[in-house]
């Protein structure tokens, strides 16, 4: 296998390589829990993270995605447990969806203004919510862990199909979903030219600002759903934590699974692919008795390198 | 006599394509070296080589009798070579002070820099231009043709032996040539050689001891000024016999004879910012009308006026009869408008995306239902235009970029005569193309106009405007100044229209 | 133009729109402090102030040089509550080894950033996140996730309780020092001049020559090493070294320097005016802390990150604005 190859396919490469590790060194690795575990964790990073692919194929980096899945998550339990959501189950439960989703993409909404509008730089744009996002998460809860026993919410995060996860199938839903708009819709077609030179797109008429918006108001739709599904996975909601650190693990699976930085390019299974290899680093460390600090360590030793690799192909 | 520069063997290439092949140059002291070729014949890749910029992949260089060790540009700087860029290299946020003496400062206790020296010793400098400015104020806040200038200006001061220029008139005005001229000589009479690279032929012939001329990535010979003519140079350029370019002419439109349909648009008094002052022009179903002037006269603004990038602040334009107002490229393209831009790479190519998307992208809301593509019709189309235009390519999902810059040029063609637009305005669509495809692309675009539609054309060469445009509309400084009507127009009558100091009312 | 050394307040405060807004918010918030608040303008409350205030401004400062090339380091929150637990750990030893440990500890990750953007050539903003990350990590990793206590039998939290010749305080003279020396570097010296012109276009700095690599390198050193600095404040102002802060500091700097007119792509920029902006971003604050004292409303702590965003949101409007009215009228 020669130098080219190998850069092409690093990502699978190294799927393989941490499958094997894990099969000889990990004890019980090779489980049938061990496989619902890690679904049930991968499902979130991998929802992040094909947001995040669409934004960095636009060229841009939306730093907020934890912040708005800590916003997202913190509402939901405010509003099946309030009087009203007690009242009335199933209308409380519904707006408990239907809201936390309405304010994650107004945050989208808010960040791609500002990016495409006031065209202000994407890191700088969405470092706003990146910080006050999850303040206001803790403004709303007066910093509390809210906990709570409901079943049908639950279902996001702990319920089966066909013995899998639940989450697990809304990923690969949406990826489906995802797939087919940047392949096969004007929207996405416009997305990679507006990533790939966004001057050539304008003049040929492309709706710029519309599809740079669209794309922040997607990522951060599903960042809200991810948001929920981590509540629903814990029973509980703390803001503090919530999507803490999830801009890196999505962007960090974005670019393992093949986004260029520079825009121009959207593989929406090579964020899921990134996803899995992201979650099974940690899982292996974890699982080998290596510190939750250490793994922090190693999650930035990967996105340099994912990176670095990702530089020298282009040149 | 020792060559100052003496550069042998040289190959480079960039992702496995061929830029340069064995390309040679040999430059005297004290001589100023013409450097010609058409666009892609590797001068501005061979100039990189030489100042550090490129790292050559085999040759041999050789400056002021030593083996050159330059691998950066600070090294050739060292070494005594100073090179003012093609594009304006310089901070525009930055003082003229700064971008003038940047990296040479005149310090006090060998550290501080001397602000007041430095100021002096700018304005000293540019006093040889004889431009007299604010020297504090940011450079970006005064007009390409100074910046320009002052570029030369930075080079000049550093006291090379060599000193490269890359077409360095293309934004200044005849009086700023001539006073470039006069630098050049002096610098020469001070014994610096200088390297000249320019496609005005007259230029050379007006400042160079001799010429060394390029094409296709190679060295075709070195002439002496007085010893070639403009046509010898030409045909060297192009490969061809001298008496061949007589007798056939160097453009095929064939334009002139056209009979005029109605009008189709009219642009009165438009004005969209101190680029563009106050244009006025008609343009008829079935007819070409050429846009003449100067780099900075406002052509390519008005462009962008009809198409609606830049807003108007004054003026109105009717198009097919009712009142036109184009808020944006999409809108324009509504209505029947396509431009073809003058820089294919920022502002044509997406170069990641494949010879079929690349040329629908300004098709896509045709091709759209509920917001799906329709793929059928897409390949279908594609395959067609890829045909009839004899675009060059593997198959139609080959990347645009691994396309050679004619058939880049065709895509995008294609791209515009894919939404049939009644108007199309054309800005320099044969630059950067080799002859052959030059050819084709004129003979589609009189083609298109034969059927109806209006053609607006850009170009700076006169050859390629007056014998394809039915009549030319001259622009000077942003106003549209006079008209020429073909048959008729001779280079000599454009060029006359162009140069004439026009008197206007409006001007203060 | 016929004399270079006449100065025009006029045209300066033309060409400074927003500097100058900067001073006047500054001068009007003070005098409204004074007015409303008893202590406001007692020393305790200057003293205090500047003392907290110090930890921002230096990593301000550092954040300042970054920016002005194009950059961006995300890392100075991390790297601060970093090099505060190993100036804790330092503390027993003195000021003597914990100053130069803590910075030395900054100085390092700068060098981390320096060595990913320059050789590696990854984006700023991935290197700086990365290193953010590494940071967080290597923190609770040697402090095991604790807060760990610093030494108060050496002289090392004199640096951040005491006052230097009973008037000023020492974080606080040392934050000056450091300004005026930057200052120095930015605006006579031709490493300053090149941090300014690779912002306004790297390419063309290349191609002028200048020595492009060594003043990144320079910036993202200076920033690691200011945010040793805030670290070294940190430790010895609040008697410990804390793993878990820094959070959203990057943010406060940032706006501080965009506050102070530094423009996001580069290329422009001032030191007086980074330390106003800084400043002013403290004052709001303190101001609020005041008004919280009085009843007139209360804000939990965890308002402070919702208005931090805030202030940053109404200050990039600010500067879009003036960036646009700069490019029309050029």
């Amino acid at each position: 296998m020669n130098a080219q190859t190998l850069r092409q396919n690093g990502g699978v490469v190294a799927l393989i390589a941490i499958l094997l590790f894990n099969a000889a060194f990990t004890p019980n690795f090779l489980q049938l829990q061990t496989l619902f575990v890690n679904i049930s964790q991968v499902a979130t990073i991998a929802i992040v993270a094909m947001g995040m692919t669409l934004v960095i194929a636009t060229g841009g980096i939306d730093l907020s995605v934890g912040a708005i899945m800590a916003l997202s998550g913190a509402m939901a339990p405010l509003i099946f447990q309030s009087e009203f959501g007690t009242a009335y189950p199933a209308l409380g439960l519904t707006a408990a969806f239907v809201f936390p989703l309405i304010v994650a993409c107004m945050c989208g909404l808010f960040n791609g203004a500002l990016i495409s509008v006031l065209r202000v730089q994407p890191i700088i744009a969405t470092l706003i919510l990146f910080i006050s996002g999850r303040g206001i998460a803790q403004v709303l809860t007066n910093g509390n862990l809210q906990t709570f026993k409901n079943p049908a919410f639950s279902y996001l995060g702990t319920g089966k199909v066909l013995g899998l996860p639940f989450q697990g199938w809304l990923a690969l839903a949406i990826a489906v979903v995802l797939f087919w708009v940047v392949k096969r819709t004007s929207f996405g077609r416009y997305l990679l030219a507006v990533g790939g030179n966004e001057k050539a797109a304008q003049l040929s008429g492309g709706p710029v600002k519309t599809v740079k918006i669209g794309a922040y108001v997607i990522c951060a739709f599903l960042s809200g759903i991810a948001g929920l599904i981590v509540v629903a996975i814990n029973s509980a909601s703390d803001a503090a934590r919530n999507g803490n650190l999830m801009e890196l693990d999505a962007i960090a699976a974005a670019v393992v699974g093949g986004a260029l930085l520079q825009g121009g390019r959207a593989p929406i299974f090579g964020a899921i692919l990134g996803a899995i290899i992201i979650q099974l680093v940690k899982y292996t460390l974890l699982a080998n008795g290596v510190e939750d600090e250490v793994a922090l360590i190693a999650k930035a030793f990967i996105i340099v390198l994912a990176v670095y690799v990702q530089q020298a192909r282009k040149e | 006599m020792q060559p100052l520069v003496s550069m042998h063997g040289i190959n480079k290439a960039f992702s496995g394509v061929p830029a340069l092949q064995s390309a040679s140059l040999e430059v005297a002291p004290g001589e100023v070296h013409g450097l010609i070729g058409q666009n892609g014949a590797g001068k501005s890749t061979f100039i990189k080589v030489l100042t550090g910029v490129y790292r050559r992949d085999a040759g041999t260089v050789q400056f002021d009798g030593h083996d050159s060790t330059v691998t950066c540009p600070r090294d050739a700087q060292a070494t005594g070579i100073a090179t003012i860029y093609q594009e304006l290299n310089l901070v525009p946020l930055r003082s003229v002070t700064e971008n003038v003496t940047l990296g040479y400062e005149p310090k006090r206790m060998g550290v501080l820099i001397d602000w007041p020296k430095a100021h002096r010793r700018t304005r000293e400098i540019l006093s040889r231009f004889g431009i007299d400015i604010d020297v504090r104020a940011p450079l970006g806040s005064y007009s390409t043709a100074i910046q320009q200038l002052v570029a030369i200006a930075r080079a000049v001061s550093l006291d090379a032996k060599l000193v490269i220029m890359d077409e360095p008139t293309s934004s200044l005005d005849a009086n700023e040539v001539e006073t470039l001229f006069g630098v050049i000589r002096g610098l020469r009479d001070a014994g610096v050689s200088v390297l000249y690279v320019s496609h005005f032929l007259d230029e050379l012939f007006a400042v160079c001891d001799r010429v060394t001329i390029m094409r296709d990535g190679q060295t075709v010979g070195t002439r002496n000024i007085g010893e070639t003519s403009k046509l010898g140079l030409i045909a060297d350029m192009l490969g061809r016999n001298p008496e061949d370019i007589e007798a056939a002419g160097m453009t095929e439109f064939g334009g002139g004879q056209a009979k005029l349909g109605e009008i189709l648009l009219e642009a009165k008094g438009v004005s969209t910012g101190n680029r563009l002052l106050e244009f006025d022009l008609t343009v008829h179903r079935g007819e070409i009308v050429g846009l003449g002037g100067l780099l900075g006269a406002g052509r390519t603004e008005a462009a962008r006026a009809i198409f609606g990038v830049d807003a108007l602040t004054k003026g109105a334009m009717t198009f097919k009869g009712a009142p036109s107002a184009p808020a944006n490229p999409s809108d324009a393209i509504n209505e029947g408008i396509g431009f073809l831009t003058e820089d294919r790479k920022a502002e044509g190519i997406v170069p990641d995306m494949s010879v079929r998307e690349n040329l629908t992208l300004a098709l896509l809301p045709k091709l759209t239902k509920n917001g799906q593509i329709d793929r059928a019709q897409e390949k279908e189309l594609v395959e067609g235009y890829i045909k009839s235009l004899g675009i060059k390519t593997a198959d139609m999902d080959q990347p645009i970029r691994e396309l050679s810059g004619g058939n880049q040029q065709k895509v995008l063609l294609a791209r515009w005569l894919a939404t049939e637009p009644d108007l199309l305005i054309l800005d320099e669509p044969t630059r950067g193309v080799d002859v052959g495809a030059k050819l084709e692309i004129q003979a589609i675009i009189r083609d298109y106009v034969d059927k109806g539609f209006g053609v607006v054309l850009i170009s700076s060469e006169f050859e390629e405007l007056v014998e394809g445009a039915d009549r030319i509309v001259v622009l000077q400084d942003g106003y549209s100044v006079s008209e020429l009507q073909n048959p008729g127009i001779t280079e000599n009558a454009l060029v006359k229209a162009i140069a004439h100091h026009y008197e206007r009312e409006a001007a203060e | 133009m016929l004399d270079d050394n006449t100065f025009d307040l006029r045209k300066y405060i033309r060409g400074n729109t927003q500097t100058t807004a900067v001073w006047l918010v500054l001068v009007l918030l003070i005098v409204f402090g004074v007015m409303r608040y008893d202590n406001f303008g007692g020393a305790y409350n200057i003293a205090s102030f500047l003392n907290y205030n110090a930890m921002f401004i230096a990593i301000s400062l550092g954040m300042c040089f970054v920016i002005m090339t194009g950059g961006i380091d995300l890392s100075v929150g991390s790297v601060a509550a970093f090099t505060s637990v190993i100036a804790a750990y330092l503390s027993p030893y003195g000021l003597a080894v914990a100053i130069p440990g803590a910075i030395a500890a900054g100085v390092a990750f700068g060098a981390l950033n320096a060595f990913f953007i320059i050789a590696m050539r990854i984006p700023p903003f991935i290197a700086t996140l990365a290193t953010m990350l590494g940071a967080k990590g290597g923190a609770l990793v040697i402090s095991g996730a604790e807060t760990i206590g610093v030494d108060w039998g050496s002289n090392f939290t004199k640096l951040g309780m005491e006052k230097a010749f009973g008037t000023v305080p020492w974080t606080i003279l040392i934050v000056a020092l450091l300004a005026v020396a930057l200052w120095i570097v930015l605006e006579k010296t031709s490493l300053g001049r090149t941090v300014l012109a690779i912002g306004g276009s790297e390419d063309a700095s290349t191609l002028m020559g200048l020595k492009v690599n060594r003043a990144k390198a320079f910036v993202y050193l200076l920033s690691g090493g200011c945010a040793g600095l805030a670290g070294l404040f940190l430790a010895s102002g609040f008697g410990a070294g804390q793993p878990l802060e820094g959070i959203g500091w990057e943010l406060s700097a940032i706006a501080a320097v965009v506050v102070g007119g530094t423009l996001l792509t580069g290329g422009l920029g001032s030191v007086p005016a980074t330390i106003a902006g800084a400043l002013l971003l403290g004052l709001v604050f303190n101001i609020l802390n005041f008004e919280n004292g009085r009843g007139t409303i209360s804000l939990s702590a965890y308002w402070q990150m919702v208005i931090r965003g805030g202030f940053l949101f109404v200050v990039i409007l600010f500067q879009t604005r003036i960036t646009a009215e700069k490019s029309n009228a050029s």
